[in-house]
């Protein structure tokens, strides 16, 4: 279970990778830089030359090829939890995470085959931070951690209803950016903090609105943060499971509205635009992580089923 | 259950409507009254910018060494080509209303060429008629996509690698203007008005046009530049007259 555990981070990591190589596809324009999918200029997609990796097929051929990465090691961790898992539900998550996996090639696949239609390519963002979300998760329940807590686990059921809703309103916050990118409205208000010079925007277009509903969710999202961080630092003091991530959240928030600023002062620079989705999947995960302990008590059936594969082993 | 369900209506209602056939509608083909070129007229004329010609950007070419080898790691954008004494060039000039629909015009069985040299699309600005066929050569050493954005016509994105063979695409119906764009190179870009009638021209480096074989009447004729817009002018064009139109793009 260790070497699972171990695997998952590997498989976590390369994920995050390719969200934000996802991230540079779309900030430098490359979705359409490979015409044809899945192979790459008729070639095989793994036996393409390097040196053709030029310009916009940098970024495109290279998030291919890292999601066949992570779309190998979802098969291998599928099998591996077949064998030493002894959790059912972990196991149909392997499978789920899976099927999310190859569900999100075919996404892919779509949106280069239709020339990027902005629904096909919303899902395919919202579904990599879904992924990205399950992969994370299975690393958690593979820690020794939540599987040998050292302390009795919280039960707050304020706390769970409280994250869930942070969580829910940082993943529609998500959706909203993707939406903004995926229709170009970017830069559709070209002033910060303000709106053409207004708290609100004097005049409306659908771009407009999915940008300030952006701006909106980000103002909430933060309030949200404060709040939470307020609730846990007063009634859980004393857990640094809760707090440790809490304090790696606050930084991240922080970190991503500097640079949802930054998208749009600097003309969205591919680069800060790239870190600015980086961060908001880390901020998805993080408050993610912050709800899997806020349930862990709902999980002790968990410890029953590892003695007794223990004791039959 | 919610989520994957709208996931996959999302996914089914944007996959039949990318599926869509391409526009079937062939260019009108007339009332196949041809145009006497015994009274036919010319219109000419010049396209000048007024003010600061604008400074060209600077393309960074470096992505591909292909690309800096054929022009340099860095090099002046072709966007907006003026002149010193203000003339416009790759303005597109055409008669934008007024033909009598009573005519038909033959398309020509030869075909445009649109090359990509130098990591540029040349020319840049380019005229066919819709039913004619465009041809899009690869002169580079390095490979291209290349991506047409109709808003009428059929979209399309064809890679062409160094030496592979021309693309060949036949635009149905009249549209100006077509942008191709290539996303490997993101700064290559060209423009290609597509016409129902021969009546179109682009400016020379002078800022220079000439539309030619023009029956008598009042035109409206149009001038479509990518950085200044789009400006019209009301032309009458009498027996063998030859009539000028200059037009003046401003700051």
């Amino acid at each position: 279970m260790v070497w699972l555990h171990r695997y998952l981070r590997l498989l976590v990591c390369a994920t995050f990778l390719l969200v934000a190589a996802g991230g540079m596809v779309t900030s430098t324009n490359s979705g359409l830089s490979v015409p044809d999918w899945p192979t790459t200029y008729g070639h095989n997609m793994f036996t393409f030359p390097a040196s053709k990796m030029v310009g916009g097929i940098f970024y495109e051929h290279g998030h291919r090829l890292i999601a066949s990465t992570v779309g190998f090691l979802t098969i291998g961790l599928v099998i591996w939890q077949w064998r030493v898992e002894p959790r059912r539900w972990m196991r149909r998550l392997g499978i789920i995470a899976l099927g999310a996996v190859i569900v999100q090639g075919i996404l892919g696949g779509l949106t280069v085959k239709y020339f990027l239609p902005a629904p096909i390519s919303i899902s395919h963002a919202g579904l990599a931070q879904l992924f990205l979300c399950l992969v994370v998760s299975l690393t958690v329940f593979t820690s020794a951690s939540w599987r040998q807590p050292l302390a009795p686990p919280v039960n707050d059921a304020r706390l769970r209803r409280r994250m869930v809703w942070l969580t829910s309103l940082v993943y529609i916050q998500i959706l909203l950016g993707a939406t903004m990118r995926h229709i170009g409205a970017g830069l559709a208000i070209p002033d910060f903090p303000l709106s053409f010079g207004h708290i609100v925007p004097p005049t409306w277009t659908p771009q407009i609105a999915v940008h300030f509903a952006h701006r909106t969710g980000a103002l909430i999202v933060t309030l949200m943060v404060i709040a939470t961080a307020g609730y846990i630092w007063g009634r859980h003091a004393d857990r640094p499971e809760l707090k440790r991530p809490l304090w790696l959240l606050i930084v991240i928030v922080g970190l991503q509205i500097s640079l949802g600023a930054s998208v749009v002062l600097s003309g969205k620079q591919p680069v800060i635009n790239t870190l600015h989705v980086a961060t908001g999947a880390a901020v998805l995960t993080t408050c993610l992580f912050i709800t899997l302990r806020a349930f862990r008590v709902r999980f002790e059936s968990d410890r029953r089923t590892e003695v007794r594969s223990a004791l039959r082993t | 259950m919610r989520t994957p369900s709208l996931l996959i209506a999302t996914l089914l209602i944007s996959v039949s409507a990318c599926s869509s056939p391409p526009p079937a509608s062939a260019p009108a083909a007339g009332g196949g009254k041809k145009v006497d070129a015994a009274t036919a007229g010319t219109i000419s004329g010049k396209v000048t910018f007024a003010g600061t010609p604008p400074k060209p950007d600077m393309l960074r070419m470096t992505t591909d060494q292909a690309c800096v080898q054929a022009s340099g790691a860095m090099a002046p954008s072709d966007a907006a080509l003026v002149a010193a004494d203000g003339a416009v060039q790759n303005t597109f000039v055409y008669i934008k209303d007024g033909v009598d629909a009573a005519y038909s015009f033959e398309v020509p069985a030869e075909a445009v060429v649109l090359d990509q040299k130098g990591c540029r699309y040349a020319p840049r600005v380019i005229g066919v008629r819709a039913g004619q066929r465009l041809e899009i050569a690869n002169s580079d050493a390095t490979l291209h996509n290349v991506h047409a954005l109709p808003m009428t016509n059929q979209e399309f994105n064809h890679g062409q690698k160094e030496k592979d063979p021309n693309i060949v695409h036949t635009f149905t119906v009249p549209e100006v203007m077509v942008r191709f764009k290539c996303d490997v190179h993101g700064w290559m870009n060209a423009h290609v008005g597509v016409m129902g009638t021969p009546f179109f021209a682009v400016t020379a480096a002078d800022g220079s046009y000439e539309i030619k074989g023009v029956p008598p009447g009042t035109y409206t004729v149009a001038v479509w530049h990518e950085k200044f817009g789009e400006s019209t002018q009301s032309v009458t064009v009498g027996d063998r007259e030859t009539k000028t139109a200059a037009f003046t793009f401003k700051q």
